[in-house]
């Protein structure tokens, strides 16, 4: 089958792989539809994580129709259309029992490199490293997904590729940052980054009842989209002082809940060997922002993903004023049934984050839209289904 | 009891010990594990005792492991289920290709050995991962089309 590769440092293929097989009873092969870049790729892209190998299939973020199912798979059948946790969770465990299947214990065949890397290991996802579990990605004609009945969710009819696309990983991210801040009636919540995440934060903290959402960032072209599709107030930090601005429209109380939405601020180049390993620091500006900004005794969640360690955090600034900080990555298998509902009831709308269709073979123009952002790209769409173009 | 006699390295030291665990493919701690072996590894499976242990009996990801491991097990708190601990007896080596998997520590085996069982009984089967690039060998046909 055609899968787009990372090849090495800012470098992505499309080969010819063998097809994915049914590895478990548990298992479901998916032939995809449509795939999404994603900003949690581009430290993967660049080569700042290790255990990248030359040949890993990329993409966490997919949709498709179900082609074959293992014994052990009863909920779905061939045929059914099917959005993908970007998360592998087993559903079993007691992480999972207990609503949390960002923090399953058993998706991650490989747990060892992601317990040296984090002190306990982290559930799989697709298209990531070692680190969590290996998976084969989304940007390819087929998926193994493990665990299927867990991480495969039926797309209702009124719902369409397009939109339940964001369903597997940037809507649920979105909403469980919302959710895990303690978004409730009446909050004022502040997000950094305007991106398919930030928007879908602001989007979600709406939904939530939060009273004013303000969400910023330096595009033009996101704050528009962000008013238009997400109801929240943009900030242009180009033109204004954010914690001055912040201070101002929360009648000087500071945001009840703040999300990170960034990530680092990298200049891209791939760190050395020693240093990915090593954890040589890298600068929040966003996190340190919002918690300067946040209100005393509020919540400041990060969604950003930072590859190592980061300097300069300003901890004394948590205690002294009672912070909560949270951190949310690819987390939200939990929300997708919710939010397709959600989407069905046209709450929300996600299609206009699919900035750039591109057919698979387009793989590394997208990419490369999507990280320098040229064009005004949100979120660049890939499909195996895509005509090649010329 | 038996002691690593490993020590933490300089600097060059590390870097060439990552540096040639990753050629071999496998997860590195760049910080020696200098635990003896025989310490106790422990996971929680949430499930009762008797799923976990059926009828006193070892589930075959421990059963692997032979004479050379000792297994307790105790409830763990609000209902969680139980804690599975195992540890390599004293004086014990691994039995045949485990002492080959378990690579720079034994603890490791036993370890991955208990989050087995774990996967096991609460799921059914052990998790296998993907086929990653370079087990696939020659059916990696290169550039598409």
């Amino acid at each position: 089958m055609r899968a787009l590769c990372w090849t090495g440092a800012d470098q992505v293929a499309v080969r010819q792989v063998p097809d994915p097989e049914l590895r478990n009873g548990h298992d479901a092969i998916v032939r995809v539809r449509l795939s999404a870049t994603c900003g949690g790729d581009l430290p993967l892209l660049a080569g700042r994580t290790p255990y990248r190998a030359d040949g890993d299939v990329l993409g966490h973020e997919f949709l498709g129709e179900v082609v074959a199912v293992g014994p052990q798979v009863h909920r779905h059948r061939v045929g059914d259309r099917v959005v993908v946790s970007s998360t592998v969770a087993c559903g079993s465990c007691w992480q999972c029992r207990s609503g949390a299947p960002w923090c399953c214990d058993n998706g991650n065949p490989a747990p060892e490199a992601s317990e040296l890397a984090y002190g306990q290991a982290v559930p799989g996802a697709f298209g990531r490293p070692t680190a969590a579990g290996g998976f084969a990605g989304g940007h390819a004609e087929y998926v193994r997904v493990p665990y299927a009945d867990v991480g495969a969710y039926a797309i209702p009819d009124a719902v369409s590729d397009e939109r339940a696309l964001f369903a597997a990983d940037a809507a649920p991210a979105g909403w469980l940052a919302a959710e895990l801040g303690g978004v409730r009636p009446g909050a004022v919540v502040a997000v950094w980054g305007a991106g398919a995440v930030g928007q879908l934060t602001a989007r979600a903290a709406i939904l939530l009842g939060a009273d004013r959402v303000l969400i910023m960032d330096p595009q033009a072209d996101r704050l528009r989209m962000a008013r238009r599709y997400t109801d929240a107030e943009t900030v242009d930090p180009r033109h204004t002082n954010i914690p001055a601005e912040l201070r101002e429209r929360t009648g000087g109380r500071g945001p009840d809940v703040c999300v990170e939405a960034v990530g680092p601020a990298w200049n891209g180049r791939p760190r050395s060997l020693a240093e990915r390993f090593t954890g040589a620091a890298e600068r929040p500006p966003a996190v340190r922002e919002a918690v300067y900004a946040c209100r005393k005794g509020g919540t400041v969640v990060v969604l950003g993903e930072f590859t190592g360690h980061v300097d300069a955090f300003p901890l004394e600034a948590v205690g002294a004023k009672g912070l909560r900080v949270r951190g949310v990555r690819q987390h939200g298998a939990g929300q997708v049934p919710t939010l397709l509902e959600r989407m069905a009831r046209d709450e929300l709308r996600t299609e206009h984050l699919a900035t750039h269709r591109l057919p698979l073979e387009e793989g590394a123009r997208g990419y490369t839209l999507f990280r320098d952002r040229r064009d005004d790209c949100v979120r660049a769409v890939f499909s195996p289904d895509f005509p090649p173009a010329g | 009891m038996r002691h690593s006699t490993r020590r933490a390295g300089t600097a060059a030291e590390m870097l060439a010990r990552l540096a040639a665990a990753r050629r071999r493919g496998r997860p590195v701690d760049p910080r020696p594990d200098t635990r003896p072996t025989g310490g106790w590894e422990v996971v929680t499976v949430d499930r009762p005792a008797n799923e976990v242990l059926p009828g006193g009996r070892w589930p075959e990801p421990l059963r692997r492991l032979g004479r050379a491991i000792q297994v307790d097990s105790r409830p763990a708190p609000a209902g969680r289920g139980t804690e599975l601990a195992a540890r390599i007896r004293p004086g014990a080596t691994l039995p045949g290709l485990a002492a080959h998997v378990a690579g720079d520590h034994p603890n490791r085996v036993v370890r991955a050995a208990l989050r087995q069982t774990k996967q096991l009984t609460e799921t059914g089967e052990v998790l296998r991962a993907d086929r990653g690039p370079t087990d696939r060998g020659p059916a990696d046909r290169g550039p598409a089309g």
